[in-house]
């Protein structure tokens, strides 16, 4: 399939779902369109809500603080992650010991934790940090300690013969490949930090996309629930695009899925 | 046990061996306490300038002597000297050609050979430059930006000949180095190698299980028995005249005298190896 066809079929899909959707909720095809409309509002009230937000600016403050609140918690819980997944790996007998409570604080749902972020660092964007951060380490953690224990025994043995030192090891074999890890792990961290941060403002907050949704939920504004995921939706793909870009850039030197690394 | 050969190039004085190996054991830990007994007591000397060949059997314990020659293995008894001093760490005068793939695979062709000089505290522009210079030597001038996976096995291994060659070690220690590359391009490799070698002659140290490519390569060529307990079974000087053809130089008819020779006792020798073990084992 060439790429002018994917697009085409791509497109295709979102115009007969959305002349499906609108038929449905103004018709009366199935039921009654009222009813249907009061449940799943119609397209054209979702789409003149996402205009509005926009004419009127609005929707900008709320796609800021979520922006940001998903890029403290995934740089704050990368690079924290990436220091402690280090030490962890080198220290086998530290991880040994800290090894339960690992897994234990990772297999606690993070939901859980948002009411206590938030007697702890407020309503403000500190404590969707913290929850975004509690998501983004463990991910992170997890690749930094497996790409560094996974090294390949012959590239190091080579790497030490070369004359590299403790710390030479560190910065051109271990770091290297701990970060690749993590980068092929990109679009799952990068995903988590904005789940955290909107989650976060659902659960109580004064701004992001998450509290805009929160609040249209609060008076049945079914129109704009629908226009808060719509917007959320095309946020989430525009990152994971950047991802993207960014991925190709950093992973330059392994292997396309499609070629041989032998 | 004195060197067989001596290299013209030696000079009067009478230097100590590249490589000395005196009375090495090698074992290793397995699970429940036991241990393999890789390598029986073993004396073996490199002479400066000296290129020799280790051949056996797949699994005899070649490697694990080049290991404990680098001083990346620890013999369990006697003890590895280089250049008159005993080894407790890694081996500094040795640089090491590994079997499998060694290339650090995020630095790119260039910078995999140049890092060798950088990690002594060249600075980075000069160690490039002088790493171009090598790249070129071994032919891939135009993949300098190339990263390995975007490389042949052969290309792979001239980068990793650069990478070794470049810091100028004293003796160079060779894994099976063109073992996984096909027949044609171990040829090349092996014309390559001779080459580079002869422009300064470094003691070399290179295991394979291949008696041609040995005998076309070294001065001298070490046969050792089937593992475990392996031990030096032959010893032959290979006084064929150099420069040599890797291509040519099997057809000649004192490689074929040479290698009738040690075929002969290789397969005997390596057949009473099996039978004992087999005997030891009952």
């Amino acid at each position: 399939m060439n790429r002018l066809t994917l697009i085409t079929a791509q497109i295709a899909i979102a115009v007969i779902a959305i002349l499906f959707w609108q038929v449905v909720s103004t018709t009366s095809l199935i039921g009654e369109p009222q009813k249907i409309a009061f449940f799943f509002s119609t397209p054209l009230a979702v789409a003149k809500q996402i205009v509005a937000w926009f004419a009127e600016g609005s929707i900008w403050y709320h796609l800021w603080i979520t922006l940001i609140e998903a890029i403290l918690s995934f740089v704050i819980g990368a690079l924290a992650a990436v220091i402690i997944g280090f030490w962890f790996a080198r220290q086998p007998r530290l991880a040994a010991v800290f090894d339960p409570y690992i897994k234990g604080a990772n297999a606690l749902p993070r939901v859980v934790l948002a009411p206590i972020f938030t007697l702890w660092f407020g309503l403000g964007i500190w404590s969707k940090v913290a929850l975004g951060f509690t998501l983004v380490f463990f991910i992170v953690f997890f690749n930094v300690y497996q790409g560094v224990r996974e090294v390949s025994g012959t590239v190091l043995a080579n790497a030490r013969m070369l004359g590299m030192n403790e710390r030479q090891l560190l910065r051109h074999v271990y770091l290297p490949s701990a970060l690749s890890w993590v980068f092929s792990s990109l679009h799952t961290s990068v995903g988590f930090a904005v789940v955290g941060a909107v989650v976060g403002e659902y659960l109580g907050s004064a701004g992001g996309l998450g509290y805009l949704i929160q609040q249209a939920e609060g008076v049945f504004d079914v129109a704009g629930v629908f226009a808060g995921m719509f917007v959320l939706a095309a946020f989430v793909i525009l990152i994971d695009w950047l991802v993207t870009l960014a991925e190709r850039r950093l992973l330059i030197w392994r292997a396309g899925p499609g070629e041989t690394t032998k | 046990m004195p060197p067989l050969t001596v290299a013209k190039n030696q000079g009067a004085q009478q230097s100590a061996p590249a490589i000395r190996f005196d009375a090495v054991e090698i074992s290793f830990q397995l699970p429940k306490g036991r241990s393999y007994h890789a390598v029986a007591a073993t004396d073996l000397s490199l002479a400066e300038h000296e290129f020799v060949a280790i051949v056996g059997p797949t699994g005899c314990g070649k490697s694990t002597l080049l290991n404990a020659a680098a001083g990346l293995l620890k013999p369990a008894a006697g003890a590895v000297f280089a250049f008159g001093q005993r080894l407790d760490a890694l081996n500094r005068h040795a640089g090491y050609l590994f079997q499998q793939d060694a290339l650090m695979p995020w630095k790119t062709a260039l910078e995999n050979v140049a890092i060798g000089l950088e990690v002594a505290g060249t600075p980075k522009r000069e160690a490039q430059e002088r790493a171009r210079a090598w790249l070129a030597k071994v032919g891939l001038l135009p993949f300098a930006e190339r990263y390995p996976h975007m490389l042949s096995g052969g290309q792979r291994k001239r980068v990793g000949l650069a990478q070794v060659l470049i810091r100028d070690p004293r003796v160079i220690l060779m894994d099976e180095p063109f073992g996984p590359l096909d027949a044609q391009t171990r040829l090349i490799m092996g014309d390559l190698l001779l080459q580079l070698w002869s422009a300064d002659r470094k003691a070399v140290m290179f295991v394979t299980h291949d008696l041609e490519e040995a005998i076309a390569l070294a001065d001298r060529v070490i046969i050792m028995s089937a593992g475990p307990a392996a031990r030096i079974i032959g010893d032959y000087p290979i006084p064929l005249p150099r420069p040599r053809d890797m291509a040519e130089i099997k057809l000649a008819p004192a490689f074929h005298g040479l290698h009738r020779e040690i075929w002969g006792v290789l397969k005997t020798e390596v057949l009473r190896g099996y039978a004992q073990h087999e005997q030891a084992a009952s």
